[in-house]
């Protein structure tokens, strides 16, 4: 048996611990798609593997069990899945283009979440169009709010839904819902003054349940989306450690662009000498220092008025 | 006097009202409900057709054009008062269903006519005008059948809109000058109305106070989170709380405002003296429906509550009016028997 260990990986099969047999990675942008799909892969399942599907932690598929040599009619089996999830590609019928930039990740999001502040899986599958393929190894989740149920912190890029809330004082009549809501579930930026609700603009996380909880549309959400956006997370052997704030009230073309411009910050820092070419971005932005990778990510981004950047950033974590 | 108008006849028509009135429908706020990328409607100002929600049910009522959410009665500096200026200094015409235009009862009759006429709402209920928008069909939740509010009368001009066409039928001489001038084709028309709803209820015709007692208000003690919404969506809920607004820490210049007021949300029932009555939220539950569908007939001689539904639609509980009046027959024979 001749296989190219290295081709195979970029093509999103899995060296295993089976001597000749492969598994098969399949992404879901934003964890969301069609139910038809699951027939598909319950064919190659059953057809190529071992009859089993594994659930990855990035809400994607592994179909384990896979002799080598079955990978490309496994690559045009999966044509379909690749088209209908709309997943850039170079060469039809040949499978995944790249597996480096890792499949993003959101949760569910306001498509059936009543806490979340944007449709994740539209923005997922927005930024993986933007992305894909790219060798690079990039880690992206979305949120849909506060919450982080998707546990963005852990990711390179940690992107947390935010509600610009508006209020209306003539429709309020001091129920005290939002400020209840505010001090129990959230970060207790309002507080009653002179029978209506103030809220400290800087303690504000942008949850959005003063409008969740107000019962006459007092509260309404911003037209415009906002989102906070973490750097860095990652879990791992060296130093793992949570993402931290870069910016808060970010609006989403700069997140792209601020993603764009980290893939040409890393091109130009990164370690030559990484195994396999994959190196965590947080161990290169502790090389230049945070100051470069900044003035790398913020070129040519307009950021909405009422973003705050943050600067510097310090990531602590445990160190071995 | 029936009439036919294209939207731009409608439109002539809109614009030559706004000249004497400012008009109120239920308009879509994008974005402006609970949940992100939620549409509201509710009233606003409105000047074009294309403004006027006609296919949904409003989320909130008509109410708030005469009885304003938050109103400031006046203004005091020391010893100086001054009345707020009237909110809007023209007339106004109110795009309404019927069974909102029967809700106008309740709050004429409690604003006007319980003891001495209300100032404030009197001076905004004064050249109001009405439009009847028919309901071809019941939606969601709607009772308006079984509570004889399912047609109406009472209006200026009724209002359905059928493909590209407005029918209207015009009861007011003023809006028939208008319509008149306007490229029209004359015809028969009568409003479209609900002839059937899903959701039926039956009041009972025997209730009384025993059946405070009765064990089916217990489950609301849990299932209600007295937010109050069923109380801000009703139409013919209209009691409100004082606010006294001071400006500066010398307490000497401020204002008085008087805002909606929910039976259902804490505080309501506080006293001087520290003293809370129903605390629970099923106690407040057996309030509002027995004032609703109850007591307030008593006084009356009819019900409160015009079957529009919308408390069932805004619960974030899910729980339904209609249905809990289902079971006041059954909590009748419960307190009965024991």
């Amino acid at each position: 048996m001749d296989i190219n260990t290295k081709k195979l990986k970029k093509n999103a099969f899995r060296v295993t611990k089976v001597r000749g047999f492969t598994a098969s990675r399949i992404r879901v942008p934003g964890g969301h798609m069609d139910a038809k799909y699951l027939s598909l892969l319950q064919e190659i399942a059953e057809t190529y593997g071992n009859g089993k599907i594994h659930i990855t932690n990035r809400q994607g598929f592994e179909i384990p069990g896979i002799p080598y040599e079955k990978m490309p009619e496994v690559n045009e089996k999966l044509q379909p899945i690749i088209e209908g999830l709309n997943i850039n590609q170079e060469i039809p019928g040949t499978g995944y283009s790249a597996s480096g930039t890792r499949n993003i990740i959101a949760c569910i999001g306001n498509r059936v979440c009543p806490f979340a502040c944007y449709d994740t899986t539209a923005f997922a599958q927005r930024i993986e169009k933007a992305v894909f393929p790219n060798d690079l190894h990039f880690k992206i989740a979305l949120t849909g709010c506060p919450n982080d149920c998707a546990k963005v912190r852990m990711h390179d890029f940690g992107i947390l839904g935010m509600t610009l809330p508006r209020f209306e004082p003539d429709r309020c009549v001091n129920c005290g819902a939002c400020v209840k809501a505010c001090r129990q579930k959230s970060v207790e930026a309002l507080q009653t003054v002179n029978y209506r609700p103030v809220r400290n603009e800087e303690k504000c996380i942008g949850c959005g349940e003063c409008v969740i909880n107000c019962p006459t549309r007092a509260w309404t959400r911003s037209d415009k989306k906002y989102y906070r956006l973490t750097l860095f997370g990652r879990s791992g052997k060296r130093n793992p450690r949570l993402g931290e704030d870069f910016i808060k009230w970010a609006d989403e073309d700069s997140i792209v662009k601020i993603i764009l411009n980290t893939y040409d910050y890393v091109k130009h820092y990164i370690n030559p000498q990484a195994p396999g070419g994959k190196e965590h971005i947080g161990y290169i932005v502790d090389r230049t220092g945070f100051e470069e990778y900044r003035k790398w990510a913020l070129k040519d981004v307009v950021l909405p008025e009422i973003a705050e950047v943050s600067t510097p950033v310090y990531w602590k974590g445990v160190k071995y | 006097m029936g009439y036919q108008l294209n939207e731009e006849g409608f439109n002539a028509m809109l614009s030559e009202l706004t000249k004497e009135y400012l008009i109120y429908a239920p308009k879509c706020y994008q974005g402006g409900n609970t949940f992100s990328d939620t549409d509201c409607i509710r009233y606003g100002e409105i000047r074009r057709a294309e403004d006027i929600v006609f296919d949904r049910k409003s989320d909130y009522s008509f109410k708030e054009v005469l009885l304003p959410v938050s109103e400031t009665l006046f203004y005091f500096t020391e010893e100086q008062v001054k009345e707020a200026d009237v909110p809007r200094k023209k007339g106004a015409v109110i795009f309404l269903r019927s069974c909102d235009l029967h809700a106008v009862k309740r709050l004429d009759d409690m604003y006007l006519k319980n003891g001495p006429a209300d100032y404030y709402y009197r001076r905004l209920r004064e050249n109001v005008k009405f439009v009847l928008m028919g309901c071809a069909v019941s939606f969601d939740n709607c009772f308006c059948g079984d509570m004889g509010s399912d047609q109406a009368d009472n209006y200026s001009v009724s209002v359905d809109k059928k493909g590209d066409f407005y029918y209207l039928d015009c009861k007011d001489e003023a809006f028939a000058e208008i319509l008149k001038a306007l490229p029209h084709a004359e015809l028969e028309v009568a409003p479209c109305h609900v002839t059937e709803n899903k959701v039926k209820v039956n009041i009972p015709d025997h209730l009384d106070a025993s059946i405070a007692k009765s064990t089916m208000w217990d489950e609301y003690d849990t299932r209600c989170i007295a937010c109050g919404r069923c109380n801000f969506v009703c139409p013919t809920c209209t009691c409100f709380t004082m606010q006294d607004l001071f400006y500066s820490e010398n307490g000497k210049v401020g204002e008085r405002k008087r805002v909606w007021a929910s039976c259902m949300v804490d505080g309501f029932t506080d006293v001087a003296g520290g003293g809370t009555y129903r605390r629970k939220n099923g106690e407040r539950m057996r309030f509002k429906v027995l004032h609703k569908v109850w007591d307030y007939k008593e006084r009356n001689g009819y019900h409160m509550c015009v079957g529009c539904g919308r408390c069932d639609d805004i619960c974030p509980e899910y729980i339904s009016f209609s249905n809990c009046i289902n079971k006041l027959e059954k909590a009748m024979e419960e307190v009965s028997e024991s």
